[in-house]
């Protein structure tokens, strides 16, 4: 993975402050993911503090700093699927795989991210699951949605 | 070039660049503040420096907006009471509130700004802050719950220190402050200096306290408690007392650390002098053989965890040198125990200090010989403060006694260690004797005095040229290596002290202090020196006792047993 990393930023030779986000975007593009060896070499590339690195990253909602589950869901949670409950739809997930929005079960089935808006209000509330849409969705037939991947292992 | 403005309908002179704050300070008008640090770069954060311009209708913040010419301000109107006001009870809305149980009760701004203020009700009520306790780190504990998320950590910490090891963290009202991947302080780079306790407002960030077992050890018949003190304590302890700054109590203190229960008070200024004999003798043989040059000091230990993080490739430059502390610790444990017919594991051996770096230098595993710790726990001078409270010793009405003898007696050479440049001076003396068998005839180099960042200077020893530079501020001390890096700059010795202005200014002394404060311990320091007879390490008559009957000589097979030291390099996120 590391020589990855070193190629990634060998696309930005002037190394300078401003070149850090579309860095972190394209790492996370390639892996999934921040992982603290990135930020490691992303600071010794522009010779930025761990520390602002992380500062940076963590205003986003876009860097996530776990890698990914087999099964990424993302939660819509904008304006029309927050009217028609996709509250309870997060809580549900949250419940049935154990984690919160940013993470990545422990048995790396499932990782969980919310967004503002899929663009399907239409379906509302509505999930995706690896790209697949699932619409509609209510705090009971998530439920089932969930053990179909489960099973799929 | 200097005009008028007028505040609150009177005019008052205010010069060109200057910000509107400081333009009032000078006329003695006080305006609230608290993410405003002294020189550094306005932030402009927190909003409680509001003040209204009239002209424009619109409240702007006093740290950060420069003076015009003709400019009308009111500093304290009905509007400006009110928005200071209500940033306050904001703040306060998701604080844990908790003042009574709260290291920095009566010591807080927040606090003194919710009384000034007149805050008398919750009239905002939020949801209470809940984060995890960082007390993960030998030295500092955090607390996040009782941030106010002004910054000044972490521009001190970057600005100031040059380490940048905590940042804020997420966005909005999820906004924490935290090191890299919001672990613990102990895997980030902090070098447990402490300048960030010294700026926080509140109690977010304090000292790791040993009060339980210290009070254990005290009451523990089979233990004989000893304590040793800092150079810089003597100088900086009466702050805590409402006392003048600077003026020195140490006689009253080791007459308050007796009625305490310390059985035996020894002063680390005698192994200041130590360190000396050590140091010195480590440069002239580094300059006689050809070894590696610049050597740099070694007793400040943010210095050490900074070089071992951001300058391994320099640890060869640094003195093999314990600290006096440690040097104190393992003395104790060996010498002095030997005397008193002591166990070393029935030592409890405690240390004062005006940092919080201390606490984890005595818990490195270089500093623990055949299983027995050099000092078992430190203290921050703020923390004396509180035992002594705390026992109800009343300072200004105690009888004044001395420090017990062997390890209490000292040159003023070794007081010096306090302030920065100080130990240059004592080391360059003991040198030039070591070299030429001779005494330097003009003891003070002024140019190595002062409260500057950065200080060089050449000295002349009987032919032989050395040059040497002192830096204070870890900031200061990178600018300074990079440059010898490069080879733009040839030094034999440097001095490297972690906080600016040195000990004084450490990261365990009294919380508030002015720039002023600092100045009187400073000259309190040096006003030793000049009022005293013995004036070099080398000349320290239980210095030369111990030599005679235990370590031998400097460099010595002993010496490199006890006294000194190894370092490596330290894997964590930069």
């Amino acid at each position: 993975m590391e020589t990855n990393i070193k190629s990634i930023l060998n696309n930005y030779p002037e190394g300078s402050a401003d070149s850090l986000i579309p860095m972190l975007q394209d790492i996370q593009e390639h892996d999934g993911f921040l992982s603290k060896e990135a930020v490691i070499e992303v600071g010794k590339y522009l010779k930025m503090p761990a520390s602002k690195i992380f500062g940076v990253a963590t205003f986003y909602n876009q860097f996530r700093f776990t890698p990914l589950g087999k099964n990424h869901i993302q939660v819509c949670r904008g304006t029309a699927c927050h009217v028609l409950g996709s509250a309870t739809v997060l809580e549900e997930i949250e419940k049935n795989i154990g984690v919160k929005s940013g993470q990545t079960s422990r048995d790396g089935i499932f990782s969980l991210e919310v967004v503002a808006c899929i663009g399907a209000c239409g379906l509302a509330p509505v999930i995706a699951i690896n790209g697949n849409f699932h619409a509609k969705v209510t705090g009971e037939s998530i439920k089932e949605i969930l053990e179909n991947y489960r099973n799929q292992e | 070039m200097s005009f008028l403005i007028e505040v609150n309908n009177k005019q008052i002179e205010a010069r060109k660049g200057e910000t509107i704050l400081d333009a009032l300070k000078r006329q003695g008008i006080h305006i609230p503040t608290l993410c405003h640090i002294k020189g550094s770069f306005p932030s402009g954060s927190c909003r409680m420096c509001v003040v209204e311009n009239v002209k424009t209708d619109r409240l702007v913040t006093a740290c950060s907006t420069p003076v015009e010419e003709g400019m009308k301000v009111l500093t304290h109107s009905p509007r400006v009471i009110e928005s200071r006001k209500t940033i306050v009870e904001l703040l306060l809305s998701n604080h844990p509130d908790d003042c009574l149980y709260c290291v920095r009760n009566k010591n807080c701004e927040l606090q003194d700004l919710s009384e000034e203020l007149q805050v008398r009700e919750r009239r905002i009520k939020g949801v209470k802050n809940s984060n995890h306790l960082d007390r993960s780190s030998a030295s500092i504990v955090r607390d996040p719950d009782k941030c106010i998320l002004c910054g000044r950590c972490v521009r001190i910490c970057e600005d100031v220190m040059g380490v940048a090891c905590i940042d804020f963290i997420n966005r909005g009202s999820q906004s924490v402050i935290g090191s890299a991947f919001n672990i613990g302080l102990n895997t980030s780079s902090c070098v447990n200096c402490g300048q960030c306790i010294m700026v926080c407002p509140t109690g977010a960030l304090s000292e790791k306290s040993h009060f339980p077992e210290l009070i254990a050890m005290l009451n523990n018949p089979e233990k004989t408690v000893v304590v040793q003190y800092a150079p810089s304590i003597s100088v900086s302890l009466a702050e805590e007392f409402k006392l003048p700054a600077g003026l020195d109590i140490n006689s009253l203190m080791n007459a308050a650390l007796r009625k305490i229960g310390f059985k035996y008070v020894f002063d680390t200024t005698f192994t200041a002098d130590l360190t000396i004999m050590e140091e010195a003798a480590e440069l002239v043989e580094r300059v006689k053989t050809g070894g590696t040059i610049p050597m740099i000091t070694s007793c400040c230990p943010g210095w050490v965890k900074f070089a071992e993080e951001f300058y391994p490739e320099m640890l060869p430059n640094l003195s093999s040198c314990k600290s006096p502390q440690q040097m104190m610790g393992a003395v104790i444990k060996t010498y002095w125990a030997e005397k008193a017919g002591l166990k070393p594991e029935n030592i409890y051996s405690v240390s004062i200090m005006p940092c919080t770096a201390k606490k984890f230098e005595a818990q490195r595993e270089e500093m623990t010989n055949k299983g027995i710790t050099d000092v078992d726990a430190v203290l921050t001078t703020r923390e004396l403060g509180q035992l002594i409270r705390m026992f109800g010793i009343d300072i200004n009405n105690i009888a004044p006694e001395t420090a017990d003898s062997p390890l209490g007696f000292r040159s003023s050479a070794g007081k010096l260690f306090g302030a920065t440049g100080g130990v240059m001076e004592a080391a360059v003396r003991t040198a030039y004797n070591m070299l030429t068998g001779e005494e330097l005839l003009r003891f003070k180099i002024e140019a190595l005095r002062g409260l500057d960042g950065c200080k060089e200077a050449s000295l002349d020893i009987n032919g032989l040229i050395v040059n040497v530079a002192v830096v204070n501020g870890l900031a200061n001390a990178r600018i300074l290596l990079d440059q010898v890096k490069k080879g733009k700059k040839n030094y034999h010795f440097i001095e490297v002290m972690a906080c600016p202005g040195g000990c004084i200014n450490g990261g365990g002394q009294h919380i508030g202090a002015s720039e002023e404060a600092v100045k009187a311990r400073m000259k309190a320091l040096y006003d030793i020196d000049d009022k005293e007879t013995i004036k070099v390490s080398h000349k320290n008559p239980e210095i030369i006792q111990i030599y005679k009957d235990f370590l031998g000589k400097p460099l010595g097979h002993k010496s490199h047993e006890l006294l000194h030291t190894h370092y490596c390099k330290r894997d964590v996120l930069l």
